[in-house]
């Protein structure tokens, strides 16, 4: 490979991409890019159920109004959190006496944070996944750090399959796909829910 | 009698240690499988096309690389290129350095225990700490991942939580929850602190400039909304063509890697932060790592770099799972490891050659793989190789007199008659130390060379 050999002098960039020229020169024909598999069946039936049967498998819940919350939280004793200004309007007059909602989330109490309700970008009902982006989430904090994530989002921005969402992914810097709560097997391989992320992760589908 | 390192290895290896490593890769495997094929029909087709995308991708590598480049550039990316282990631990040093950064917080990486990153830093006043579960007790530990999926695949939680207490995580407590709890409370914290984030990418769209990142746990997310610096570490072979191919590999990658239908975080990453985002990374890096990788893309076992490090193949693999991870002295263990890690010595071959003859070629490895690299086939090569480069090998039995028996008719016949007289002989007495080995713990079966042959005479016979 004396012909790959890279001239002390030359910048790193070119160092490596003259190897890489000089390792693949000596091919023949390339290996063709194959098309990948259909775009997945269409949704059979209703988006929102398949999206809510696929969430409970892999550990979320799903809520259908902002009525439902309180109880939920309430259940599990979960008091004090966050909620997006935005969705404030919406749903500030569901919470009771004995809940203390903050609009303004204060990275330096993290730990006061028992829910964060947030905007969700859509969900993807074949997996049961939330999507989340950097243009509809008031902070990226609150949909992470607290014990509880509330997703919210639109019925209509319910995807139906995995080659939908890539194709919605969009010019948004960063979208992340949550699906069900933060988890890990490193231990015996026995599955804990809640380890940097949620422990409990709900949708609430408007 | 003489034993191949591995050998050793696995003989060394205590028995909670072995319960653990076979335990964990075994149900590993079979939670795959029935995933695998309860939700595809043909599960045999998708990896083969996964394997095509990924071969070309790795064949163009020419085009896609600066294409990659142009996008993350043209997204607010800063692109960095480290042609060896040295350049990368410098470039990430350097990028640190300019922030006055001292704190970095590190999502699960294989590379940057391949380039020896955390060490690297610790010598230069960068506080570098782990926060994947797995990996953190590793760190905690001093110790070495032994999968790539699961680094503590060989602990238990008796070990976990008495390296708790003793760090000061928490108060001694085996409950797997307990420990995970603990361990909750004590990064979150850390993350806050830090300067900077650091993570790998699973994938890196060449026509987006994506770099694509799944966890489990949230660590990876956690870095990226808690510090104001990303730093993405990527081997040069992670380069797949287009957006719509991660579909069916991130479906292939979380079935293989941890049986789940996708991992719960699946993060696109474009560039630093939206402006009206208040959380997140003011700035983003990539470090494109070569460290070896064309030169195994110049020689006849590029197969190997596609790769997508699922660790299917070591929860498969029977030598992995009586031998454990630290038995391959390498970064990547199992039948990718016994393929990897010689192949990145380079010049240093020699010193990892013995890797790819502790294997049965039982080709599990390939069956299981999502991305169809045909292992045995390059285990095959590596041994031609290593052959070919007069590597010593201890342990493996000489074959020499066997191929002179094997090809002269005259001599295996009257070795096989010849062979009778074992059935009389002591076993002390054997002649060739393996069976003698053998006959310490087993019985040798009585002599029954040359009947196959006379059978196939008989049979000639007939009409």
């Amino acid at each position: 490979m004396a012909e790959a050999e890279a001239p002390a002098a030359m910048n790193p960039r070119e160092a490596i991409l003259s190897r890489v020229r000089g390792a693949l020169a000596p091919l023949g024909a390339r290996a063709p890019l194959p098309e990948t598999a259909s775009q997945g069946s269409p949704a059979s039936g209703d988006p929102k159920a398949e999206f809510a049967s696929r969430l409970r498998l892999a550990g979320g819940e799903l809520l259908s109004s902002p009525g439902e919350i309180p109880g939920r939280l309430a259940a599990g004793g979960w008091t004090r959190g966050y909620c997006d200004p935005s969705l404030w309007p919406a749903l500030g007059p569901v919470f009771g006496r004995g809940f203390v909602v903050e609009r303004e989330f204060d990275q330096g109490r993290l730990d006061d944070y028992e829910f964060g309700i947030t905007r969700a970008a859509g969900a993807i009902a074949e997996t049961g996944t939330i999507i989340i982006n950097d243009a509809l989430t008031s902070r990226r904090l609150a949909a992470l750090a607290p014990w509880v994530h509330i997703a919210v989002l639109r019925r209509c921005d319910i995807l139906a399959t995995l080659p939908e969402a890539i194709a919605a992914l969009g010019g948004d810097p960063n979208v992340i796909w949550c699906t069900g709560p933060s988890k890990t097997a490193d231990v015996e391989g026995i599955l804990i829910q809640g380890v940097h992320g949620p422990g409990v992760q709900i949708a609430l589908v408007l | 009698m003489r034993f191949q390192p591995i050998d050793r290895a696995a003989a060394r290896l205590g028995a909670a240690e072995r319960a653990s490593v076979r335990g964990g890769a075994k149900s590993g495997h079979e939670k795959r499988t029935s995933l695998l094929f309860g939700d595809f029909g043909d599960p045999d087709a998708l990896r083969r096309l996964a394997g095509g995308i990924r071969q070309h991708a790795v064949e163009n590598l020419d085009s896609y690389l600066p294409a990659a480049e142009a996008r993350m550039e043209a997204n607010g990316v800063r692109v960095h290129w480290a042609p060896t282990a040295a350049d990368a631990c410098a470039a990430v040093l350097g990028i640190l350095r300019a922030r006055g950064a001292t704190r970095l917080v590190k999502a699960k990486t294989m590379l940057s225990e391949e380039i020896g990153l955390g060490e690297f830093l610790g010598r230069h006043g960068i506080e570098s700490l782990e926060t994947d579960l797995g990996e953190f007790i590793v760190q905690l530990d001093g110790d070495h991942p032994s999968h790539i999926i699961k680094p503590i695949l060989h602990k238990n939680r008796a070990q976990i939580a008495a390296s708790f207490e003793r760090h000061g995580v928490g108060p001694y407590d085996e409950d797997p929850e307990a420990i995970t709890r603990a361990a909750r409370r004590f990064l979150r914290h850390k993350y806050m602190a830090a300067d900077a984030g650091l993570t790998g990418a699973n994938f890196v769209v060449a026509e987006s400039g994506r770099v694509v990142i799944v966890t489990n746990e949230g660590n990876s997310r956690f870095c990226l909304a808690a510090t104001r610096c990303h730093i993405v570490l990527v081997g040069i072979e992670k380069i797949v063509p287009r957006d719509r191919d991660l579909a069916l590999l991130l479906n292939l990658l979380a079935r293989s890697a941890t049986a789940q239908q996708l991992t719960v975080y699946t993060e696109f990453v474009s560039g630093p932060k939206a402006a009206a985002q208040p959380d997140g990374p003011e700035e983003m890096h990539v470090v494109f790592v070569d460290n070896g990788r064309t030169e195994v893309l110049a020689g006849d076992c590029r197969e190997i770099l596609r790769c997508i490090r699922c660790g299917a193949c070591l929860n498969v693999c029977p030598v992995y799972r009586q031998a454990g991870g630290h038995a391959y002295r390498s970064v990547y263990p199992g039948p990718i490891g016994a393929v990897l890690s010689p192949l990145l010595l380079g010049e240093g071959f020699a010193g990892k050659a013995d890797l790819p003859k502790a294997s049965s070629l039982c080709g599990a490895c390939h069956e299981v793989c999502p991305v169809d690299i045909p292992i045995p086939d390059l285990l095959l090569r590596l041994r031609a190789r290593a052959g070919r480069e007069g590597v010593p090998s201890p342990g493996v039995p000489p074959f020499g007199a066997w191929s002179i028996l094997a090809s002269r008719p005259a001599a295996w016949r009257a070795a096989l008659a010849a062979g009778k007289l074992l059935d009389h002989l002591p076993a002390g007495l054997l002649p060739i130390p393996a069976l003698r080995a053998w006959e310490g713990t087993r019985t040798l079966p009585r002599w029954r060379g040359g009947e196959f042959r006379k059978w196939l005479k008989r049979r000639r016979r007939r009409p």
